[in-house]
């Protein structure tokens, strides 16, 4: 018999989804019974005070859920969000309730033995619900209570070699796709620069640093598996600089139906598309028009390709990735809060991703841009909303980048031009008495 | 850095004072709000005094979840308020 009576909740259940609320409830269920004899060291009846406090959420129509607090483990300014619930009476299950981040492994991989180690020790020391992950891409523990914070904290670092995620005014965790340890399209090894940008900015993750959050994710290519375009104050985008690489043969097989070359390597092979068209699915979808297909051969003008990954991804088995591979950032993506929502802006086309020199290039843009935003960013404006402010112009003098054609988003519709007194031969000074000599008072 | 910044204890004295004299109205402030504090100073370098400052347990850290603020330890609202000992 459940604690409380959650016919809304239920209803939630009836659709052809899974559904959050059966997971809850059976999570709520294994607590009441605890068949494998865990010493709980919070309420055992905190799901069943989470689905009750829900259900009233729903039947007023208002949350019932405080945010915020200065809950946190020692010397961190980030990785646990206090919660607590505004009707402790009637749910003290869930009087407190605080979230515990927890960094994601680079291209979430993880081993079952790994697994059970986390959800045993959030199973003794928490609720038992986690999110995995988060829309931040972290692990994330829902419910606990702040004397638990520190003994989690511990057992994470000493006995799991696990650190918390980023939450606040820090570095958020960085996130990734499975980059070179999986995919043949990755340009750079996403997995080694989201590790090394873990570590080397480990200060900036824990301990508050910036006016508001700050985040970094890597895709390897621009296929984009993490939306990093969309989702990052700093985005880095895998490309390459020389010609896409192509298979002639491979291309006829394709234009010839040869059953062992499916396009877009099968993946929507359920339905019955007819045959393939070249014309049709490759070269008309080219958003540069920049390939044709004439005498069996496939030529493509690589100077105006934008490096769509459409053909390659239509007809992988043809046409690969360039050799000469880097990847390019753009930055300032972020979600409606201040301005509207938008999405990166290129600012560096090409950028080589280097392990050898610990990725030198990469981290210079980085500081750069991060001391021009802890000086001039307001409290609370992302990064996105000061290169808005202030300008894409004053971002390329920050990062002592020289504009390029790549940077031009559309044309001009401020008809000035403010010269500055460096661009002007002779400065502003002039000399007043050989200018006389040429031009009568 | 300035000889403010790099002086620990005036340092710590200049932010107890600057928090104090604003605690009628307020107890939580920006990292920016530090700035103030030490005008001659790169906001990197007041960032890792200050940080140094909640680990010696002189100020606190405040989290809304998405924004970090800063307070005197004890200040405002503190865990007793939630309920909690």
């Amino acid at each position: 018999m459940a604690k409380h009576e959650t016919p809304l909740l239920d209803q939630l259940e009836s659709g052809p989804w899974p559904s959050f609320v059966s997971d809850l409830k059976q999570q709520a269920e294994v607590r009441a019974k605890n068949e494998a004899g865990v010493e709980f060291q919070i309420p055992q009846d905190a799901v069943e005070d989470l689905l009750g406090v829900l259900e009233l959420s729903f039947k007023h129509g208002r949350t019932h859920w405080k945010h915020g607090g200065i809950v946190g483990v020692f010397g961190y300014g980030g990785g646990v969000i206090g919660r607590y619930c505004d009707q402790p009476k009637l749910f003290p299950g869930v009087e407190h309730f605080h979230t515990m981040r927890v960094a994601q492994p680079c291209g979430k991989y993880y081993k079952t033995s790994y697994l059970r180690e986390l959800t045993k020790l959030w199973d003794f020391r928490g609720s038992g619900v986690t999110n995995m992950h988060g829309a931040t891409g972290d692990i994330i523990f829902l419910g606990t209570t702040t004397p638990q914070l520190e003994e989690i904290f511990y057992t994470l670092t000493h006995d799991l070699n696990q650190d918390l995620g980023g939450s606040g005014s820090n570095l958020r965790t960085p996130a990734d796709c499975l980059g070179s340890s999986r995919c043949q399209y990755a340009c750079y090894d996403s997995n080694a620069l989201c590790h090394f940008l873990t570590n080397e900015y480990q200060d900036e993750l824990h301990r508050p640093a910036f006016p508001y959050k700050f985040k970094f994710k890597m895709d390897a290519c621009p296929n984009g598996c993490v939306a990093s375009i969309a989702r990052s104050d700093m985005s880095f985008i895998g490309t390459w600089r020389d010609a896409i690489k192509v298979d002639q043969d491979a291309v006829n097989k394709y234009v010839e139906n040869d059953p062992g070359y499916p396009a877009n390597a099968g993946a929507h092979k359920g339905k019955d598309w007819g045959p393939f068209d070249i014309e049709k699915e490759v070269l008309a979808l080219c958003p540069t028009k920049c390939m044709k297909f004439e005498n069996k051969t496939l030529s493509i003008d690589n100077a105006n390709c934008t490096r769509c990954m459409h053909c390659i991804n239509t007809m992988p088995r043809a046409l690969r990735i360039g050799d000469d591979r880097g990847c390019s950032i753009l930055v300032g993506a972020k979600a409606p809060i201040l301005d509207g929502a938008q999405m990166g802006s290129l600012l560096v086309p090409f950028v080589e991703v280097n392990p050898e020199n610990d990725y030198e290039a990469i981290t210079e843009v980085i500081e750069s841009i991060w001391d021009w935003w802890m000086e001039e960013g307001k409290n609370r404006e992302r990064l996105g909303e000061l290169i808005m402010r202030q300008g894409f112009q004053k971002l390329l003098e920050v990062t002592g980048i020289d504009p390029q054609p790549q940077h031009v988003a559309y044309p001009r519709t401020n008809p000035y031009i403010f010269w500055k007194e460096d661009e002007v031969d002779g400065g502003w000074e002039r000399d007043v008495v050989e200018y006389r000599k040429h031009h009568l008072r | 850095m300035s000889d403010l910044l790099d002086n620990k204890e005036a340092a710590t004295q200049a932010v107890v004072d600057f928090l104090t004299k604003k605690a009628k109205n307020k107890s939580k402030f920006y990292i920016k709000d530090f700035y103030a504090i030490f005008p001659d100073d790169k906001p990197r370098a007041i960032k890792n005094v200050v940080n140094k400052m909640v680990q010696e347990g002189v100020l606190e850290f405040w989290s809304s979840g998405s924004t970090t603020m800063y307070g005197l330890k004890g200040g405002g609202k503190q865990h007793a308020s939630e309920g909690e000992e």
